[in-house]
């Protein structure tokens, strides 16, 4: 029998590992997964590198993980944002490492890791600073930078509803991020609004297929 | 008299086409979404995966859920839809907008757009979507102020900060006027009232020329 659910936060969380790569759903607070941030923080992971869209929003959630000085690095499209004041703090004071990545390659790269595939040509920065030292390729007449892979070792998702073998549904713009990053991870933990029974979801409407899940919390709010 | 935001973004809205696939940048570009021509229908496009962005919600419609690229909340038009990140870039860097319209630091003669980084030590650099708009849309206008608060002009010869693409801004809608980006260089289609032709040169870095037929640039109170 498949079961993914688990009782409690840090069930959830238990495991991860200090340095791991985490990628964080969410486009600021829609879809992110506050309460798995602040489970970490319990759980005790250290240096860990977290890829997320923005850098977290006053001082919960992933913003609660930044200030408790868990995260060395971040890759991120959009840190600064209003209410992005735990980020700005230690970024200013150099003490988190920021690699800053335009948002559709950020999400392409980890759909590359999801499919196996090992890298894409995109015209996405070519002529900026962000395509420095990165091979370019000219393809039928149009400049191309060469970007790579980027595979996590845990996912932190949040969904809207969830069933036991793991399949997920999001609601409105929540969904953002959380689908591809669902695939990208070796470890993929949703919080879910609503845990269903098996069947409960219109196989029409699940956006990510239990395969890509692991763990699966109830969390209501 | 200049046009305040609001009217920025009115004009701009003046020209969509009926039927266009339209996304808007963070800041005032965002405004434009108040001023749809009632006439067309314009399916307005945010980079976190909504198609169909409809007005501004009521004080007890908002949803946490549904937001824009400025984390706002918006409502959904009926035939709107959701989709993930991934796929809302593949409309982007796909080409399948017609339009981007977007906010700025800076503009170059040549169309190169400067809208990620001031590169301020104490203010970190925030590239969100822009670059993958930028190359990806079909077209690329910019809203922004024709001056700087002190008085810079944002219209330049060459950017001087780093650049989000070159060589792609078509149309600037400004305070002032309206310029298209040519390959004869900058050319003034519109021009408020009240200014002349000499004082908008010398609010603007890079050289104009007067359109032929230049019109009165003009919006109504809003």
């Amino acid at each position: 029998m498949i079961d993914k659910r688990v009782r409690s936060l840090a069930e959830a969380v238990a495991g991860i590992p200090d340095g791991a790569i985490v990628l964080c759903g969410g486009f600021g607070s829609a879809g992110l997964p506050d309460a798995l941030c602040e489970a970490v923080i319990e759980q005790g992971a250290r240096d860990l590198t977290i890829v997320a869209n923005n850098a977290g929003t006053g001082r919960t959630g992933l913003a609660a993980l930044l200030a408790a000085g868990r995260v060395k690095r971040i890759i991120c499209s959009f840190p600064r944002s209003a209410g992005s004041v735990v980020f700005e703090e230690l970024y200013a004071q150099g003490r988190i490492e920021l690699e800053l990545v335009p948002q559709g390659t950020m999400s392409e790269r980890m759909r590359c890791a999801a499919a196996g595939l090992g890298g894409f040509y995109s015209p996405v920065s070519v002529g900026t600073r962000l395509a420095h030292g990165k091979e370019h390729r000219e393809i039928d007449g149009r400049l191309y930078v060469l970007e790579k892979p980027l595979k996590g070792d845990v996912a932190l998702l949040a969904a809207h509803r969830g069933d036991r073998w793991g399949n997920l549904t999001y609601r409105k713009s929540a969904r953002n991020f959380n689908p591809t990053m669902a695939m990208a991870a070796s470890l993929s933990i949703a919080q879910v609004r609503q845990v269903v029974e098996l069947g409960e979801v219109d196989p029409e409407m699940v956006v990510t297929p239990g395969i890509f899940v692991d763990r699966v919390v109830e969390v209501a709010i | 008299m200049p046009l305040n935001r609001r009217q920025i973004a009115w004009r701009a809205a003046q020209d969509l086409a009926d039927g266009a696939y339209v996304n808007l940048g963070i800041g005032l570009p965002t405004l434009v979404s108040d001023f749809i021509p009632a006439d067309r229908e314009i399916v307005l496009h945010s980079e976190n995966g909504v198609l169909g962005v409809g007005p501004a919600p009521g004080d007890n419609e908002v949803d946490w859920d549904l937001i824009n690229a400025g984390k706002q909340p918006i409502t959904l038009v009926t035939g709107g839809s959701f989709v993930h990140h991934t796929d809302s870039f593949v409309m982007i860097r796909g080409g399948h907008l017609d339009l981007a319209l977007l906010g700025a630091f800076e503009v170059s003669e040549k169309g190169d757009l400067a809208n990620w980084t001031t590169d301020d030590p104490g203010f970190p650099p925030g590239v969100g979507g822009a670059m993958d708009l930028a190359v990806g849309a079909k077209e690329i206008r910019v809203l922004i102020e024709h001056t700087t608060k002190a008085g810079t002009p944002r219209i330049r010869r060459h950017c001087g900060y780093p650049l989000t693409a070159a060589s792609v801004v078509r149309r600037i809608y400004t305070d002032l006027a309206v310029i298209d980006v040519t390959a004869e260089g900058l050319v003034v289609r519109e021009l408020v009232e009240d200014i002349d032709f000499p004082t908008l040169q010398a609010k603007t870095e890079a050289s104009l020329r007067p359109a032929l037929d230049m019109k009165v640039l003009s919006a109504p109170a809003v």
